[in-house]
């Protein structure tokens, strides 16, 4: 039995013959954990409730209701079509997509191929280059921002998508490398080895046995690094404060200034457009998220 | 055998890039980083050499005093409150709900995904005053307080700013503290309770302890990551009201872009960096003289 020692303490502080007060007590036990349960509950959901419901209010509602008022029409979608057509979210998610996904396909490539060569192959300075991946995760973005900058504008790649997708696959990588090398440590050597007495060239290995071993590492890694490439604040600002290819979160945050006094619904709505599509992520691969995000972050 | 696994060309052809990208992008920048500390200007009015002033003036700039004073105490604050609330979540996880507690983990966890700016915005409007009162004064006026101008003040600006981050995070490290809960052995707390220890007995001499490596190591990629915000606070205050809600990262971030100084710019990133490896190596020297003394 597994009854926790909380359980046991408050039948014994509630007095009374033990006995006879525990099948009543069963119902009455179970109220504050309900009560609990609820108040943790809505701390996380009424926020998003309240942003959901906002974003499908008008702006007459919005100045003359209260703010927690529900919206008089609940199927009022005009406020998305503002913030997609006039906020041009839907220009500043593309450009996203057009940052984070082919920096996912070089980190998940580049980030594989090392921690296969880090861990599976033998050689000299094996170790020195790990450190030197691990050091990389604790540098600050702040410490290579500006000679980036300076480097992207001489090259003339200031204004292009380039520094982005660059930028991102380097920083993805420490973390990436480090996980991968992890996974594959835990792959039995004896495997590689019989491969290549059955005459495996080193890259047959590792395109037809070692690849499709760690596939499930792989996308929970990719799946780590798509959350922190999408969510990006720091690096899309300060590379795309000229040219066209602002993120979602850099046009979320000049959404405002963009009108000048604040347009309610249209903002809420640009928020939960950026909200939902998260959140549908989350509900399909929710496990696989929170085991991948954890195990980035115990390292060491 | 060596000949397949020694192969020095494939060594190349696998960690080459990884490599190649890794240290022309991060560790050649970090170098040249420490380089700009010499100097003033910016790629586009260009450098000029300058000795050792920066370094001069980051220990007498008012400003850098105050940001890092800031940073330090959003760090610790923050820290604190991540690791309480975490952990508070986590032991309800495990001794109170058990196996019913996935969907309220999983639901508690979901904001960590979510982009700091779109949380930021909402809570901008959830504590708004003007025009129009956000959810929290409409709140407070339900029962008899009067509203508060949350962004008008440093300490209640500060607040909003901790709520929210807490907000965000508990429930990523409830489930990073659950997971170092869950292996704690179930016959050490069963003989425990036979001798007849109480539950707060039981958390201070049997859960605390065995659960200090991953407490600690929360604790290490908390202050980590809470040294370094930034999109949390340019989203929701932007550093203000003033100055006063502006970490050295963001202070950086002003003085190397919109005073065109990377020089200074850089020996103030050099600051953050040298504080976020010396309190990492701090932690991690005291904690393995605690492991060592049990």
């Amino acid at each position: 039995m597994t009854t926790s020692a909380l359980s046991q303490k408050t039948t014994a502080t509630s007095g009374g013959s033990p006995r006879a007060a525990r099948r009543p007590l069963r119902a009455v036990r179970a109220i504050p954990k309900v009560l609990v349960v609820a108040l943790i509950l809505a701390i996380t959901v009424v926020p998003l409730i309240w942003l959901l419901l906002g974003s499908l209010k008008t702006q007459t509602e919005w100045l003359n209701n209260p703010s927690w008022a529900l919206p008089e029409n609940l199927l009022n979608f005009a406020n998305y079509e503002i913030a997609w057509v006039d906020g041009n979210i839907g220009r500043y998610i593309l450009n996203s997509a057009l940052a984070t996904f082919p920096s996912l396909a070089l980190i998940v490539i580049l980030g594989v191929a090392a921690g296969f060569a880090l861990e599976v192959l033998v050689w000299r300075g094996r170790n020195g280059v790990l450190l030197l991946f691990l050091a990389g995760i604790m540098v600050p973005g702040q410490m290579i921002l500006l000679p980036l900058f300076s480097a992207y504008f001489q090259t003339n790649l200031t204004g292009t998508i380039w520094p982005l997708i660059l930028t991102y696959t380097a920083t993805g990588l420490p973390l990436t490398v480090f996980m991968m090398a992890t996974y594959f440590r835990a792959v039995p050597k004896e495997i590689f080895e019989a491969a290549a007495i059955d005459g495996a060239s080193i890259y047959r290995s590792f395109l037809s046995i070692a690849f499709p071993m760690v596939r499930n590492a792989v996308f929970t890694v990719a799946l780590v690094q798509f959350f922190f490439i999408w969510n990006d604040l720091l690096i899309s600002l300060t590379f795309t404060s000229v040219g066209d290819f602002q993120t979602i979160q850099v046009g979320l945050l000049n959404f405002t200034g963009q009108f000048g006094q604040v347009q309610y619904g249209p903002m809420f709505a640009a928020i939960c457009i950026n909200v939902v599509g998260i959140l549908v992520l989350y509900l399909f691969l929710n496990q696989r998220v929170m085991r991948g995000l954890t195990a980035g972050s115990v390292k060491g | 055998m060596n000949n397949v696994f020694g192969n020095k060309r494939a060594v190349l052809v696998f960690v080459g890039p990884a490599l190649l990208i890794y240290a022309l992008i991060m560790l050649v920048p970090v170098i040249w980083s420490l380089g700009y500390t010499f100097f003033t200007g910016s790629v586009i009015t260009g450098f000029e050499f300058a000795g050792l002033e920066n370094f001069e003036r980051l220990f007498t700039d008012p400003k850098v005093g105050e940001a890092l004073l800031f940073t330090m105490k959003y760090a610790v604050i923050l820290t604190i409150g991540q690791i309480l609330v975490g952990y508070a979540l986590a032991l309800l996880y495990v001794f109170w709900l058990k196996k019913a507690s996935s969907v309220v983990r999983t639901l508690v966890f979901f904001p960590i995904v979510l982009p700091t700016v779109a949380v930021a915005l909402l809570f901008q409007k959830m504590f708004e005053i003007a025009p129009q009162n956000g959810l929290v004064n409409e709140a407070l006026n339900l029962v008899g307080i009067a509203s508060v101008d949350w962004f008008g003040t440093a300490d209640t600006a500060f607040l909003v700013l901790v709520i929210m981050d807490i907000w965000r995070s508990m429930g990523f490290y409830a489930v990073l503290l659950y997971a170092g809960l869950l292996d704690i052995p179930e016959e050490i707390m069963e003989s425990a309770r036979l001798d007849g220890a109480g539950s707060l007995a039981l958390i201070r001499r049997i859960i605390l302890p065995l659960s200090l490596p991953v407490l600690l190591s929360s604790i290490i990629f908390s202050i980590n990551g809470t040294l370094k915000v930034f999109d949390s606070v340019l989203a929701l205050t932007n550093g203000g009201p003033g100055s006063s809600t502006t970490p050295l990262t963001l202070y950086m971030f002003r003085t190397a872009f919109n005073y065109g100084n990377y020089g200074y710019g850089s020996t103030i990133a050099l600051l953050l960096t040298v504080i976020c490896l010396l309190v990492t190596i701090f932690i991690f020297r005291s904690s393995r003289r605690d492991l060592t003394k049990n």
